[in-house]
């Protein structure tokens, strides 16, 4: 399969290290003057841009969390001025409030180049037609695809979710060749169609680019099997770019190449925070080099995966990173969408003093993430009217769908029916199987 | 007036005969009862002689319970016998949100228990009909 950009994707390590270095200690220096929240962090470690004379004094860096851009919302890690921001996304937050991401043009046209990488590397041309099935909006996932589905001069049909009987129209009448989007809809998706008495053998699709939520080995079997195509991942976050960060190629299918020439991955032991040995599993922790609205230093992804240092036979020396297995912290992806059991627990705070004892059950049925938040009753919110009680559900589930973007059903259950390990509530039973 | 006991049970399989196992070790009778349920979870709606003890068993074993105010009628047991009392309420604009009845063999007629949504106007209301209430001892005394 051709390589998109042969001269960065094949780069001996070498050069490819030198070029690593340069952008890393320029980053630091432009952060360090711009970024208030840097120049602060790294005045109290003592550490000094010019400090930076190897990749291996990155690990003196500080690193960066999700909190400290909550403590810098919505703007002030931004490294240029508002002028200079062509674009805005946003991915939710722990606690409501979202975590906010800027572009330059240049953020913009790197980004769409990673993306124009990442369907090459999926075996896509400049004459394939791309179904983009992530959603477009605050969610990087849809615009980051089209914009590359556009450098790489393909068709990109912007169908975006949802609506799924109009998508398999569209599949059937335009004949796109590539499909994108979050596997778990598009195995929701396969399965629609398959009632509407459509055979994916009858369509044109050859390869497919999932991701957005963890998916396994098992699903690529199924949505292989199911779709009639290639399924490759696609790793990415909104706060180090968006998708195309990593992204699997269609030779091998065995871990996602990191576009090292842009971020420099590294593997720590969430605990001690010290790296791993090469190969173990720990938390994924990227720093980016070229971008320049909303650079990352070591920034803490809380995905737990490992990486791959085996050269890959598809000619690309970008180190691998293999598909994430777990989260360290207790968020979940329903659907495409980040929940934090906290952000259940501040809708549930909103119309009262104290939040109630509540639990998470996700469930997969007919390949569609479910959601159900059970509530215990207490007597100050229990009366014996049940269209008040229902209507105290259906206030709930529509708030979290306000403020979080996913549909739930809440369903209120009897006091102190929720489990409880060792006096603490048990918030998530997460009964899907990946 | 009468007072109304309401506990929140879950649509589970023998949530029910828990409740009322519950009130027969306490030693309290059951004197009338609705369950009114939706797909996840019923309202069970009790009269009994002793609301006390009812409750704090119940709230031992960890129900929610509630209490609600609602009115004791006695209905002539005859044809029409309802509608004597539903249509002066009506014409004041008095809604029922719920009913049920009442077993009670020491008498010839029946009693049924209101929940309206203006209580006090359903009482002038029924007052002036000469309808009869039923307080709460005599209820706990049926």
């Amino acid at each position: 399969m051709p390589i998109y950009d042969i001269d960065y994707e094949t780069m001996p390590r070498e050069g490819l290290e030198a070029i690593q270095l340069r952008r890393l200690q320029t980053t630091i220096e432009r952060i360090y003057a711009t970024v208030p929240f840097y120049k602060e962090t790294y005045d109290k470690a003592g550490i000094k841009p010019s400090d930076i004379k190897s990749l291996d004094d990155l690990r003196r860096l500080p690193f960066t969390t999700k909190q400290d851009l909550r403590d810098n919302y919505p703007y002030r890690m931004f490294a240029v001025p508002m002028d200079q921001v062509v674009r805005i996304h946003a991915s939710s937050g722990t606690t409501g409030k979202p975590t906010v991401v800027g572009y330059t043009k240049r953020d913009i046209n790197t980004w769409a180049d990673l993306m124009a990488r990442s369907f090459a590397a999926a075996g896509a041309t400049a004459g394939d037609i791309i179904h983009n099935a992530w959603g477009y909006g605050l969610f990087t996932g849809g615009l980051g695809a089209h914009y590359g589905a556009e450098r790489l001069g393909a068709s990109v049909i912007p169908v975006s979710g949802g609506n799924t009987k109009r998508q398999i129209t569209i599949m059937q009448d335009f004949k796109p060749t590539i499909l994108c989007g979050t596997p778990s809809y598009i195995l929701h998706l396969a399965e629609v169609a398959l009632e509407m008495g459509v055979d994916f053998k009858d369509l044109s699709f050859r390869s497919g680019i999932f991701g957005a939520e963890p998916w396994t080995e098992r699903m690529r079997r199924e949505l292989e099997a199911k779709l009639n195509l290639k399924a490759v991942d696609i790793y990415g976050l909104s706060e180090v770019m968006g998708p195309g960060v990593s992204v699997e190629c269609v030779e091998e299918q065995k871990g996602l190449h990191v576009a090292e020439d842009h971020f420099i991955v590294e593997i720590v032991d969430p605990d001690t925070l010290e790296p791993v040995s090469p190969g173990d599993p720990g938390e994924l922790v990227f720093t980016t080099i070229t971008k320049e609205a909303f650079p990352v230093i070591r920034y803490r992804t809380k995905d737990i995966t490992s990486l791959n240092p085996v050269p890959c036979t598809c000619g690309r020396t970008h180190m691998r990173m293999n598909k994430p297995s777990g989260r360290t912290d207790d968020m979940l992806i329903i659907r495409g969408v980040n929940v934090f059991p906290s952000q259940i627990e501040s809708v549930l705070m909103e119309s009262r003093e104290v939040a109630p004892h509540y639990q998470l059950v996700v469930d997969r049925v007919d390949n569609l993430d479910t959601l159900t938040v059970k509530v215990e009753i207490d007597e100050a919110s229990f009366s014996d009217d049940i269209k008040g009680l229902q209507a105290m559900e259906g206030e709930i589930s529509h708030n979290i769908k306000e403020h979080l973007g996913v549909s739930a059903k809440v369903a209120l259950v009897e006091p102190k029916t929720i489990e409880r390990s060792q006096g603490k509530a048990v918030r998530v039973i997460d009964n899907r199987q990946f | 007036m009468a007072e109304q006991i309401s506990i929140f049970i879950e649509n589970k399989e023998g949530r029910l005969a828990e409740v009322t196992a519950i009130l027969r070790d306490a030693g309290v009778n059951i004197r009338a009862l609705s369950l009114a349920d939706t797909t996840d979870f019923g309202v069970l709606r009790l009269i009994v002689n002793d609301n006390d003890k009812a409750t704090t068993a119940l709230r031992d074993q960890g129900f929610t319970v509630g209490k609600t105010r609602v009115l004791a009628v006695e209905v002539n047991d005859e044809p029409g016998g309802l509608n004597q009392v539903l249509d002066p309420l009506s014409e004041q604009d008095v809604n029922v949100e719920y009913m049920y009845a009442f077993a009670n063999p020491q008498c010839k007629n029946a009693i049924m228990i209101f929940r309206f949504d203006d209580l006090e106007k359903a009482k002038v209301v029924l007052a002036e009909q000469g309808i009869k209430v039923i307080d709460k001892e005599e209820i706990s005394n049926l």
